[in-house]
């Protein structure tokens, strides 16, 4: 804990930063003078732009508009709390190693600034560069891993394929048993990929984007957009009609609920997706393992809780809960792949909604209405996009034009049949 | 060896059974009947455990599954057991604990530095820190996460065995307590199939320790008659140590049951997963008792006065010798009146509430006892052990020093809402109860005793009836004949007054607990909401109250009546964080049940597996099966042993085991009229007696499997699929079949495993098998089916081959299919004769330019990418067809199928190389992508060619054939020539005809 | 885990069964003549409702039969099963 004291500070004379000595100089004041993180606002009548949803993502929207394009007089409505859907039910994962170029360029976007973040938001996300290992159990799996790998390596992506050995000293609570009914023939690895912590990530953005003159209204459900001739004029909420002529819609799981308001459908089907945590234990596992073939994801927390993902449920919902077969079946797979991990006990299990689309890509795209730009679909995999979709769908409403990251990731792709199908060849898609 | 808090009688422990224990490698003796916890109690051991941030000194808190602190490390090796709470591990003969999370011991843990520092470490401290530089975060993160978790995880596999059970009842009665007792008594007159299931090892819930009479008896004695009359109903089933830890969706409910010690015998299970479908349920899981927050009221030795009443009158264990009680309500003096008829010295009873007149206050008064009123403790003392508290009125004045050595709390008590709010069940707030209760039920689901918050034992054991019968009429039985209540004699109380059990000293700055579990303070829950994270969700992820092992069981209450405080709100105003399931931890192996080792994922094997086993074949997984990959000869590498087969099957004959393949057989009137429109080939035009190869396409024209189609007669095809898409496919045909053309009569039967299937494939094949054969199979044209019967067996006879060349394949019942192979690897013997496993054939086929889907596919490529447009019918309707037309579809730059060729011959690129344009390597990250124009989808080194081939998917591939691109490798590259996806020229046999 | 009432088996475990998405999405019978828009629609878009949705269940480990189901997807309670290739089933509190 000494490591703390000895921390330089980051030379700011600013009251409201974070950082050690901030710490230390409230501690005389028994930390009674920490200001609030962001306001609560009471909504205005009208706002330059309105961001509908109040997650990761559209706070990071709201934030770089703030930031990178002037546009400050921005509203958040969320409909509940910040950061309570999938913002803050992920497992964390954090990883760039995607393997169509679209994909990987964009999330590699998005990793370069998650390894800026904590100084950019004065707010430690727990960025952990603690690396993630992609198992292969067999051929098929190895002749794809090499495939990805060889292809993130051209795109600028560090990734690289170790040994069964290496990964054994990576991970060295899994079975590496030749025998095992699932055996690792290797795996493929990308350093900087690792996990963060999530709601550290909504809270930064929160605060950030508050600290450049953002409007973030929690309990504020949108009930109606507005719209004048296929141009969007602004939204009605549970607090009133508010007038804006850019809207941007981020809100993972009723993506296709906001869509209906607008008359327009989406390619979007939403499945819970759960996760679950063990008791907390000593550190056991370093890196993050994730299987295809058995399909399983875990980490560890620094808590010391492993976080464990599952696969979706087969069913569309919108009920935040899933059903146990699929936590059998994942607990199963995690047991198989960690025989020593039999005696640790599922601690809590939870879901979220994760809307999908039929290529396993997100949608960030504007729409047949003007004005009106819809950022979604992204699946079990938004949770590691939050900046790079927030900054890429901040330049698009800005600009009203796609930016170049986000053209592959359009609505007309479905029409076209340019698919980005992220299911076959990559990794798991998470 | 004596255990000197031990009541001289009395309790539910067997005094005549010593067992020895250890805990951190003292030897403690205890009596069979206890828990840990209790036995450590008797050996007056109150320090257990160290807390989770702070490291702080914790003793045992609580008597059950609420216990927030103290958690040990039970058993060691492969048996241990990380985070299991003291109070609910029942005492064996020869257990083994240890404390956790301390370093080097537990009386001294240098972690309990992080007390010292704590003024830095306030609630979420961690996110105003550790950003500079930030290369640093993983070194600071690395000391944290040493310092976080709690007990260790085992090294090696569990060795234990494990079950699921499926269940079914009317009425599932969760605990067993007074009005589960009675609920499952009325439901099961009724005629009610009943589940009763409770987490004790004895029935009886809160009267297994507390003092009342039930029609004039001892109320164990009601406890004994209702579990005789129930075990003796033929339709109860009663399951003890069954912990109910999840409630899902219409009415599943999963419960735990645990046998009796950690180490199970050969071969019975060590727990058993209860997977129970009820019609209704009836929730009876009581209640645990509320904390008091008040400076450092964490030291070991402060227990809630609910668990010393409960050591006491269960395990005749006095916690203490001079105690003080402090309490919000009556119950407190329950305790202290039991303790004093115990003999144990009361220092003071201290009532939070102004007035405290009722029955049993008064009766604590005529024993003696010292009743300070409106008065709350400022101050404890003791390192190790609680040694005192300083008292003082509300109203201010002197502050006083009790010298004690335990301390009993209770700030009344939280019902156990858990599974119903799991089952979706809304909460509301109970004013009168200062703590949430059951509210509207959305599933068949009623709650009965304390959970409703209904104290009295007279209460619980009528709402109990009312709720066992109503559940049972709900299943349409009839109510059962008339229930008499039982009596029950019990005090008057008067109610207690929770909203003092939180309040705490705001003035102090030593800790106060709210939860014990994560170690969360009174100031912690302070500066969260003056920062902003002052909704409940927010606060708990701020603080991590809640988020610890107990998930909050013994805090949440507490913590949502500071936060409704701190934003000068009603407590029952801001809600309740969400319950999610487990109620309890439910481990891991216990869950995964059966699915574990080889039974996690069942392997497949063919008929003939025990051949290619005795005959040294390396198996590779395919799918679910294990599949022969090649049958190396002694001191023989994979590269050899695969040229040797390829080489057999080009210049003599060799056999391949293709029974994995996909096989779906199709009958019907309309059964080629359906095919039609599955493949994107023709089918209808097929003749009886022939075979064709398909390939069939997802509706956006990507493909999706391929094989062979057989006309076995006009209305009778036999299809077969890739080995991992047999299942796909045989769905797929089903789904279409039934949803879209339910109008078409035809059957699909999938028969993958009723054939064993060999593949003969050679130019000697001919000679081997026509000897054999019932039919004239050298008068069988290219691509034919004929039935008759191989070495008499009654098979399919085609002449197709995959490898390319000469060859038939051989279907025969698979119980024959061991036979045949033998037969004709006998008959063989005179050819040279070589069985060829799955990589030879890989090789052979891509010598003749044949793709394997999933392998030339991923799901991105057409059949036109594929250089398959001739067999893409433009006249007729086929699934996928319309996607084709799509712009993306037509696109010139499209990723194509070609060959190449490497510059050096005995190069052999590896799969998934990437193509480019100009020379580059892999050694180093691109620092600016690098255009990839396609990649190596297969690639070997051909015996044939004497040289190495692959395939590869190239943007205008087919444009470019003649071209060079380049394929960066680690530290070279290597430049390839584009070809035509065919290395072998054929001679009459076109597999695609 | 749900509990789904096979029309011809009866009730059973969700993980008898296997989900097909929406119900009443219709091969368009013109196929080769829509607009590559209209043959999105069919092929991708989807009405995902929150709250009741008519969709497309098969008794995957029994019947292999394919039935349509009425389910709330807010609050898994299922209206109603009713066989596939009839009508989009009418709840009594519905307008028709």
């Amino acid at each position: 804990m000494l490591a703390i004291i000895a921390a330089p500070a980051a030379g700011s004379i600013d009251l409201n930063r974070y950082s050690i000595f901030a710490l230390a100089r409230n501690a005389l004041s028994r930390h009674e003078n920490w200001p609030r993180a962001w306001r609560s606002p009471e909504p205005r009548r009208s706002y330059d732009v309105v961001i509908v949803g109040g997650g990761g993502h559209g706070l990071a929207t709201a934030y770089y508009l703030a930031r990178e394009h002037g546009i400050r007089n921005v509203a958040v409505l969320e409909r509940g709390l910040i950061g309570l859907g999938n913002s803050g039910r992920n497992t964390t994962i954090v990883r760039s190693n995607y393997l169509w170029d679209a994909s990987a360029h964009l999330y590699e976007h998005s990793l370069r600034l998650w390894e800026q973040l904590a100084g950019t938001l004065n707010f430690n996300v727990m960025f952990s560069q603690r690396g993630v290992l992609n198992l292969a159990h067999n051929p098929h799996d190895l002749r794809e891993l090499a495939r990805r790998v060889n292809a993130n390596r051209l795109n600028g992506i560090d990734s690289e394929i170790v040994s069964t050995a290496q990964v054994k000293r990576l991970a060295p609570a899994l079975d590496c048993d030749p025998r095992a009914r699932y055996p690792v023939l290797g795996a493929s690895l990308q350093r900087r990929g690792g996990t963060a912590r999530h709601d550290a990530l909504v809270w930064g953005y929160a605060r950030a984007a508050d600290a450049a003159g953002v409007d973030i209204i929690q309990n504020c459900e949108v009930t109606a957009i507005r719209q004048k001739d296929r141009r969007v004029v602004g939204v009605e909420t549970t607090r009133g009609v508010i007038d804006a002529s850019k809207v941007g819609v981020v809100v993972a799981g009723h993506a296709s609920v906001l869509a209906a308001m607008a008359e327009i459908r989406l390619p979007i089907e939403s499945h819970p997706l759960q996760a679950l945590v063990s008791e907390p234990i000593k550190p056991v596992l370093d890196t993050v393992v994730m299987s295809n073939a058995v399909h399983v994801y875990v980490s560890q927390s620094d808590k010391g809780e492993l976080v464990v993902g599952a696969g979706i449920d087969p069913y569309t919902s919108y009920s935040q809960r899933g059903s146990f077969p699929v936590i059998e079946a994942t607990v199963s797979a995690l047991v198989a792949l960690f025989p020593s991990f039999g005696r640790l006990k599922l601690m809590r299990q939870w879901a979220g909604i994760v809307d999908v689309c039929p290529d396993a890509s997100p949608i960030i795209s504007k729409t047949p209405v003007r004005g009106l730009y819809f950022n979604c679909g992204w699946g079990t995999g938004g949770f590691k996009a939050t900046p790079g979709s927030g900054h890429v769908f901040a330049h698009t409403i800005a600009r009203d034009e796609p930016h170049p990251l986000a053209t592959p990731f359009a609505l007309e792709r479905f029409t076209t049949g340019a698919l980005v199908d992220e299911h076959g060849a990559a990794a798991v898609a998470h | 060896m004596s255990q000197p808090k031990r009541t001289d009688a009395g309790g539910r422990i067997d005094r005549l059974r010593v067992l020895r224990f250890q805990f951190d490698g003292r030897r403690y003796q205890g009596y069979c009947g206890d828990t840990l916890a209790s036995a450590l109690l008797a050996n007056d051991v109150h320090l257990t455990a160290r807390s989770f941030k702070y490291h702080r000194p914790r003793g045992i808190l609580a008597l059950g599954a609420e216990e927030p602190n103290a958690l040990v490390q039970l058993e060691q090796g492969a048996y241990t057991e990380p985070n299991v709470r003291a109070t609910q591990i029942e005492l064996y003969d020869g257990l083994i604990a240890h404390s956790q999370n301390r370093w080097p011991a537990l009386g001294f843990d240098l972690g309990a530095l992080n007390d010292t520092f704590s003024p830095l470490l306030p609630a979420g401290f961690y996110y105003k820190t550790f950003m500079w530089p930030a290369s640093m975060w993983l070194r600071y993160e690395k000391a944290i996460r040493r310092m976080a978790g709690l007990g260790r995880a085992p090294c090696l596999p569990d060795p234990d065995r494990y079950d699921r059970m499926h269940a079914h009842c009317d009425v599932l009665v969760v605990g067993a307590g007074p009005a589960g007792l009675s609920a499952a008594l009325s439901a099961a007159r009724s005629g009610a199939r009943v589940i009763l299931a409770d987490e004790q090892t004895e029935a009886g819930g809160q009267l297994l320790w507390e003092r009342y009479d039930i029609d004039g008896h001892p109320a164990m004695a009601w406890v004994a008659s209702v579990m005789a009359e129930l075990a003796a109903a033929p339709e109860v089933r009663i399951l003890a140590r069954t912990l109910v830890s999840g409630y899902y969706d219409h009415n599943f409910v999963v419960a735990c049951q645990r046998f009796d010690s950690p180490r199970s015998s050969a071969h019975a299970p060590r727990q058993r997963l209860w997977k129970i479908r009820a019609r209704e349920v009836v929730l009876a899981t009581g209640a645990v008792e509320r904390a008091l927050v008040f400076p450092d009221n964490d030291r070991p030795g402060i227990m809630l006065a609910g668990a010393v009443r409960g050591y006491l009158n269960r395990f005749g264990v006095t916690a203490g010798s001079r105690v003080v009680i402090a309490t919000v309500g009556d119950d407190g003096y329950r305790t202290a009146l039991d303790l004093a008829s115990a003999g144990v010295a009361i220092a003071a009873v201290l009532d939070l509430r102004v007035r405290a007149a009722g029955f049993l206050p008064q009766q604590a008064r005529a024993r003696g006892i010292e009743v300070l009123t409106g008065q709350r403790i400022v101050a404890t003392g003791g390192r190790m052990r609680v040694s005192a508290v300083r008292v003082q009125p509300f109203a201010g004045g002197t502050i006083r020093e009790i010298a004690c050595d335990l301390v009993a709390m209770s700030g009344g008590w939280i019902p156990t809402v858990h599974l119903f709010s799991q089952a979706r069940g809304r909460l509301r707030f109970d004013a009168r109860a200062g703590a949430f209760v059951p509210g509207e039920a959305m599933q068949p689901v009623r709650c009965a005793g304390s959970v409703q918050a209904a104290w009295l034992l007279h209460e619980a054991l009528a709402q109990g009836f009312a709720a066992g019968g109503a559940a049972a009429q709900a299943c349409g039985l009839e109510p059962a004949r008339a229930l008499e209540l039982p009596q029950v004699s019990e005090p008057e109380a008067t109610a207690a007054d929770v909203a003092l059990a939180h309040r705490g000293e705001r003035a102090s700055r030593r800790k106060q607990f709210v939860d014990f579990q994560a170690d969360v303070t009174l100031a912690d829950v302070g500066l969260a909401a003056r920062e902003g994270y002052d909704a409940i969700e927010h606060l708990k992820r701020y603080t991590t109250a809640g988020m610890g092992v107990d998930q909050g069981k013994m805090g949440n209450a507490n913590v949502v009546a500071l936060l409704a405080d701190a934003r000068g709100e009603a407590a029952g105003t801001i809600g309740m964080s969400t319950f999610r399931p487990p109620y309890q931890p439910v481990s891991f192996s216990a869950i995964a049940g059966m699915d574990a080792g080889e039974l996690f994922d069942p392997v497949r094997r063919t008929p003939m597996h025990e051949w290619h086993r005795r005959h040294g074949a390396v198996f590779e997984d395919a799918g679910q099966w294990k599949r022969a990959c090649y049958y190396p000869r002694a001191g023989e590498t994979l590269h050899a042993s695969v040229q040797r087969e390829c080489l057999a099957v080009r210049r003599g004959v060799g056999m391949l085991d293709a029974s994995t393949l996909g096989k779906i057989d199709i009958q019907g009137p309309d059964a080629a009229e359906f095919l039609e429109r599955i493949y994107c080939n023709p089918v209808r035009s097929l003749a009886p007696g022939r075979c064709r190869y398909g390939l069939m396409l997802k509706q956006d024209g990507m493909v999706f499997d391929d094989g062979v189609i057989a006309r076995l007669a006009e209305t009778h095809f036999l299809l077969t699929t890739t080995t991992g898409g047999a299942a796909r496919v045989a769905a797929w045909l089903e789904e279409w079949l039934q949803t879209e053309w339910p109008m078409l009569k035809t059957y699909c039967t999938p028969v993958t495993e009723q054939y064993a299937q060999v593949a003969v494939s050679g130019p000697h094949s001919v000679e081997l098998l026509a000897p054999l054969c019932s039919v004239d199979i050298r008068a069988m044209p290219f691509m034919s089916v004929r039935t008759g019967y191989v070495a008499g067996i009654g098979a399919r006879i085609f002449r197709l081959s995959f490898a390319g060349g000469l060859g038939y394949e051989i279907a025969v019942p698979a119980d024959r299919g061991y036979e045949l192979w033998t037969t004709l690897m006998g008959a063989g013997e005179r050819f040279d004769i070589a069985p060829y496993g799955t990589e030879a054939m890989h090789v052979l086929r891509a010598e003749k330019g044949f793709i394997i889907v999933g392998q030339e596919t991923d799901g991105t490529v057409s059949p036109i990418d594929l250089g398959l447009d001739r067999l893409v019918r433009s006249d007729k309707f086929f699934i996928g067809q319309r996607s084709l037309a799509r712009p993306d579809a037509r696109r010139a730059d499209r990723r194509q199928l070609v060959g190449l060729l490497t510059e050096n011959p005995h190069e052999v690129l590896a799969e998934g190389t990437q193509l480019v344009a100009a020379p580059c390597t892999l050694a180093r990250v691109a620092a600016e992508p690098v255009p990839m124009l396609g990649y190596v989808t297969s690639s070997y080194f051909s015996p044939s060619c004497g040289r190495s081939i692959a395939l590869a998917l190239v943007e205008a591939g087919v444009a470019r054939i003649g071209q060079t691109l380049h394929a960066p490798l680690a530290t070279r590259c290597v430049k390839v020539t584009l070809t035509a996806p065919r290395f072998v020229g054929d001679s009459d046999e076109v597999l695609h005809g | 885990m749900l509990r789904i009432a096979c029309p011809w088996c009866g009730a059973r475990d969700e993980t008898e069964f296997g989900y097909g998405g929406e119900a009443h999405v219709a091969l368009p019978a013109d196929a080769a003549q829509l607009s590559d828009a209209a043959w999105a629609e069919y092929l991708f878009m989807r009405s995902n409702p929150k709250g009741r949705h008519r969709e497309r269940w098969v008794h995957t480990h029994g019947c292999r039969r394919w039935f349509n189901v009425v389910r709330d997807t807010t609050t898994e309670r299922i209206f109603a099963v009713y066989l596939a290739g009839s009508p989009p089933a009418q709840l009594p509190d519905e307008p028709a």
